[in-house]
């Protein structure tokens, strides 16, 4: 290395050295939180000094995207690794993790928080055997949004409560190649909580079901069959090129660009695509329920981001006060003040849509209709053994669900027929349910 | 030569190296033995008790193990072939009298200090989008359809982004060895009436080997275990899950550390077998 | 001999070099450009290349929403400690593996490369029950011993070629002149194998500040390098083209403007000895 390179290098280093001495300030308590990098999280860390300046105690973030902060949850919550006083976790999470005795019961709750005004659809999800595990930050279902302005064009008229072959007419009627608009964008992802979640709302609203009571797979089902074999015509009909790799991003993103006639996706959608600064379609969205198929089921999921406390913790007092600010009333109405009633965190509670504010919010209702429309313990025409909506609650969901989806993926593409996809899924299923012991 | 004094202290100064790497071996390797050996399900309460070689016979008789122990020859195999290619190519380029040499050489090497994931999410995101990426606006301006990477051909899009991120490395060790060919012999040969391909296939290309050899050694060790690039842009679907992948899958996607760990044991043996292989080669071309 | 070149023959290999530069170099160029776009822009159809208003308002998001610098710092110290700890140990290895060869020099060596072929997924479990255990998770020593064994075969496979190629008469000689083994590794061998520890130190801070996976699993706060800073921005809620770019282009100056710097020395650490 020559002279030059050692002493520019040694005086970064001695900049660094300086600037790293700068955060040594050390408070008396700091917890340490893990959180998806959604942007609502991503607001709530912008909040963060307030909580401190309040209690005195610090917060050190962890920001992760999905996959990677699931992966480092998990792990971390398995072994006992004690890394995070609080994390974020979904509605597949708390239970399991509940009944494993991983997180601290959250009975101690204050008077003021008020749990008794958390969305009952959300409040169950997040519980196991009536004790709530994880408080919901917020909460979503799914539905449908789609452009006023082209379903005009097109002469139709967006029932509150479509079925699912008029969004195949409505698509056909909005898709126009010229324009570069596509009918309709979904989900098409590997994953279970992208293409995986979808594809199995679609099957529900169709009358499948994953396993029947007896934990068989029921992959193979005429059910099945119809529903897939729907959603990957519609799509290669009236939906964008690549779509097998679409996900919640990639569709947010064509949507606001003005290049989809429909989108079905979580509910917290509405309030990107609504948003002037960064849609170009703002001010032409509606909002219906997800489609059905007249059995009495619609396409719609349940979920909701969560914080919850690992049992391993030394700060759970402190936790628990930080989960009490982030997920209370009170802070949905300092970020309405800050930020407009639009960008709150939805879904959480029953007090924000009686709150007349909100109710001007253009997608309030159509929310919270949706999320009251979906019910984890009947998610299926047919009964079923299991609870959970796009998920069955139990631990190797997970794994083989991102499975299946990797072979309804490859289906998409084109690299296989949906009955091979299906055989594959079958198979998948089967194994994952003899390998857990339900057969 | 050299004394038994000095013979001792040899050994002494290669013994904290050798035995770091021997803890470092069996450490993990005991215990990934004594999980593949177990029923460890972390989300069903731990360790299930002892199961024999299950792990093992569940691990290879599912229906991904050989597409997967394919795919992974496939992407390195791709991989190896194109830095090599190209990367000689390159060299050849690289070597020749130029005006503003080192800066072109800084701009080659630039993708070696990319972190994996930044580039494939670049890569995903910014090239390979068929709505947004640059390919389709290059595609568009011609009039023709922008392919959909990913899935069209996706063990193509990972072979391109993997060597995107190796090509440089390859190139720099070639064109160090081109640099010490000795151009009289070139010269000579090409007095000797030889055309420009006899002279690269008879003089060059031997010179190369020991070079060539160091390059696949090295980068296989580094291919086999390539994560990052798939986790991020096709999460294993679409025919790239590598055997590396699909442990990742059994481990952290499914929860099933035995099953992971039994998945691991074969990898290594796989990867031993590729190694054995290749030290053949390398350990001829080290002596010389 | 350099033969005579023509300056059309010049001009021409300066012309094609410079294109597959250009081409080889414009993922990044691209990223580094887009980071200086709106997100507007960014998405624009048709590209917008240059002339767009360069803003520097996604460095200022990202500034505010992490604290760059400890990520940073954590990658420096990581990469530097476990490049600088790894070259202590295998100095005296690779030396008397070059110097003082056995029949069993050469499987020594290979088998130190094989054992980087376990996979990490594989081992996390076992690895990180054993950091739990010995209470170092979130440890930046524990880090730099992990990297450092992760890079200690190629650091000894490195530095045993440049070893090689330093002429046995020289040490001959001064054992000839009485100079026992501290003298001729203080005075002889130091000197002249300082290019290629140089060479070996750089390659080795980029294999380490790239390395995605321990440091990611085995971190939260105190020890997070660089790559989980990436994580944090790598597929947030919409696409934000300009931000990511703005975060990668963060994420890899340091290394980039480092591996700038030290080029010459790097082309001559990655001969790996394959010059004669």
């Amino acid at each position: 290395m020559s002279r030059n390179t050692v002493l520019r290098t040694s005086s970064a280093l001695a900049l660094c050295i300086a600037a790293n001495a700068a955060f040594a300030d050390a408070h008396s308590t700091t917890i340490t939180i893990a959180t998806v990098n959604n942007g609502d999280m991503i607001r709530m860390q912008g909040y963060t000094d307030l909580f401190t300046e309040q209690t005195g105690i610090a917060v050190e973030w962890v920001t992760l995207e999905e996959n990677v902060l699931r992966q480092r949850v998990t792990t971390d919550i398995t072994t006992n690794g004690g890394q995070f006083d609080i994390m974020t976790i979904g509605m597949y999470e708390a239970p399991i993790w509940g009944a494993n005795g991983w997180l601290v019961p959250l009975d101690g709750l204050s008077e003021d928080y008020n749990v008794d005004d958390i969305l009952p659809a959300m409040r169950a999800g997040l519980s196991h055997d009536g004790t709530l595990y994880a408080a919901p930050f917020y909460g979503e279902s799914s539905m449908v949004m789609y452009r006023t302005d082209l379903m005009e064009a097109a002469g139709l008229e967006m029932p509150a409560a479509p079925t699912w072959d008029f969004i195949r007419e409505a698509a056909a009627a909005m898709d126009n190649p010229e324009t570069g608009v596509n009918g309709i964008c979904l989900r098409g992802k590997p994953g279970w909580g992208e293409g995986g979640a979808f594809i199995n709302v679609t099957a529900n609203s169709f009358g499948a079901r994953v396993v029947d009571e007896n934990w068989q797979a029921q992959l193979d089902s005429e059910e099945w069959a119809n529903a897939l074999n729907f959603f990957v015509n519609l799509m290669n009909d009236y939906g964008p090129d690549g779509y097998a790799t679409n996900g919640f991003n990639e569709n947010l993103s064509l949507f606001q660009q003005g290049l989809c006639g429909m989108w079905i996706d979580a509910t917290v959608a509405a309030s990107f695509v609504t948003n002037p600064n960064d849609s170009e379609v703002a001010d032409s969205v509606g909002f219906a329920l997800a489609p059905d198929n007249g059995l009495g089921v619609r396409s719609n999921w349940l979920w909701a981001w969560a914080l919850a406390i690992p049992a391993g913790t030394q700060q759970s007092d402190a936790a628990l006060q930080f989960i009490e600010w982030a997920t209370s009333a009170d802070y949905i109405e300092l970020v309405a003040e800050n930020e407009g009633w639009a960008n709150v965190p939805p879904g959480a509670r029953t007090s924000l849509y009686e709150n007349p504010n909100y109710a001007e919010v253009p997608f309030a209702q159509m929310t919270l209709d949706s999320i009251l429309a979906a019910d984890p313990n009947s998610p299926t025409v047919d009964p079923v053994p299991y609870t959970g909506i796009q998920f069955m609650a139990i631990p190797e969901w997970a794994g083989f669900w991102t499975e299946v989806s990797q072979e309804f993926s490859n289906a998409y593409a084109g690299q296989q027929t949906v009955e091979e996809a299906l055989a594959r899924a079958q198979d998948i299923v089967n194994e994952a349910m003899e390998a857990a012991g339900y057969q | 030569m050299a004394t038994q004094s000095s013979r001792s202290a040899a050994r002494i100064m290669m013994a904290p190296a050798v035995f770091l790497l021997l803890v470092w071996m069996l450490v993990p390797l005991c215990m990934t033995l004594w999980f593949s050996l177990r029923d460890y399900r972390p989300l069903r309460g731990g360790d299930l008790g002892f199961v024999g070689l299950e792990n093992f016979a569940r691990f290879v008789s599912s229906s991904s193990f050989w597409p997967a122990v394919f795919t992974t020859v496939l992407i390195v195999g791709g991989v190896l072939l194109v830095s090599i290619v190209f990367g000689v190519l390159l060299a050849m380029l690289l070597d020749q009298p130029m005006w503003g040499q080192g800066v072109v050489r800084i701009l080659v090497i630039a993708p070696f200090f990319v972190m994996p994931t930044v580039s494939a999410l670049v890569w995903k995101n910014m090239f390979m989008d068929p709505t947004n990426g640059v390919f389709a606006h290059i595609w568009r301006a011609f009039g023709a359809d922008p392919v959909v990477w990913l899935t069209d051909v996706p063990i193509l899009s990972l072979i391109l982004i993997i060597s995107w991120q190796w090509l440089p490395f390859a190139t720099l060790i070639l064109l160090t060895a081109f640099q010490s060919l000795d151009s009289e012999q070139l010269e000579a040969a090409e007095m000797d009436g030889a055309n420009p391909l006899a002279r690269f296939f008879f003089i060059a290309l031997p010179h190369l080997s020991r070079a060539i050899t160091i390059v696949i050694l090295i980068q296989t060790i580094f291919l086999l275990a390539v994560f990052a690039e798939i986790f991020v842009t096709t999460g294993g679907a679409f025919g790239t899950r590598t055997l590396t992948y699909l442990i990742y899958q059994r481990v952290l996607e499914s929860q099933n550390v035995g099953l992971g760990s039994a998945g691991g044991v074969y990898a290594i043996i796989l990867a031993n077998i590729v190694a054995l292989f290749l030290m053949r080669i390398v350990g001829k071309n080290l002596d010389r | 001999m350099a033969r005579a070149v023509t300056t059309q023959r010049k001009a021409l290999n300066t012309a094609i070099a410079w294109t597959v530069g250009f081409l080889i170099f414009f993922p990044i160029l691209w990223t580094i450009l887009t980071s200086f776009k709106t997100e507007a822009e960014a998405i624009a159809n048709p590209p917008v290349i240059l002339f767009f208003d360069w803003t520097l308002e996604n460095y200022g998001v990202v500034q505010e929403r992490s604290n760059y610098m400890r990520f940073l710092w954590n990658s420096i110290i990581i990469a530097g400690g476990s490049t600088l700890l790894g070259i202590l140990i295998a100095v005296p290895a690779a030396w008397s593996m070059a110097f003082v060869p056995s029949r069993r020099t050469k499987d020594i060596l290979l088998w130190m490369l094989s054992t980087k072929m376990l996979p990490a997924v594989g081992v996390l479990y076992p690895i990180y029950l054993l950091c739990i255990q010995l209470g170092v998770l979130d440890n930046r020593i524990a880090l730099v011993v992990i990297l450092m064994l992760i890079n200690l075969p190629i650091i000894v496979w490195m530095l045993y070629t440049y070893f090689k190629e330093i002429p046995g008469e020289i040490l001959e000689a001064a054992r000839m002149d009485g100079a026992g083994l501290k003298e001729e590794l203080l005075y002889v061998l130091t000197p002249m194998a300082i290019p290629g520890i140089a060479s070996t130190i750089l390659l080795n801070f980029i294999l380490a500040w790239n390395e995605a996976f321990w440091t990611l699993n085995l971190t939260s706060v105190d020890a997070a390098p660089l790559t989980a800073f990436i994580a944090s921005y790598s597929s947030p809620e919409g696409l934000f083209f300009a931000k990511l770019s703005a975060a990668s282009t963060m994420a890899i100056a340091p290394i980039l403007i480092l591996g700038w710097f030290s080029q010459k020395q790097l082309v001559r650490g990655l001969t790996f000895g394959a010059v004669k």
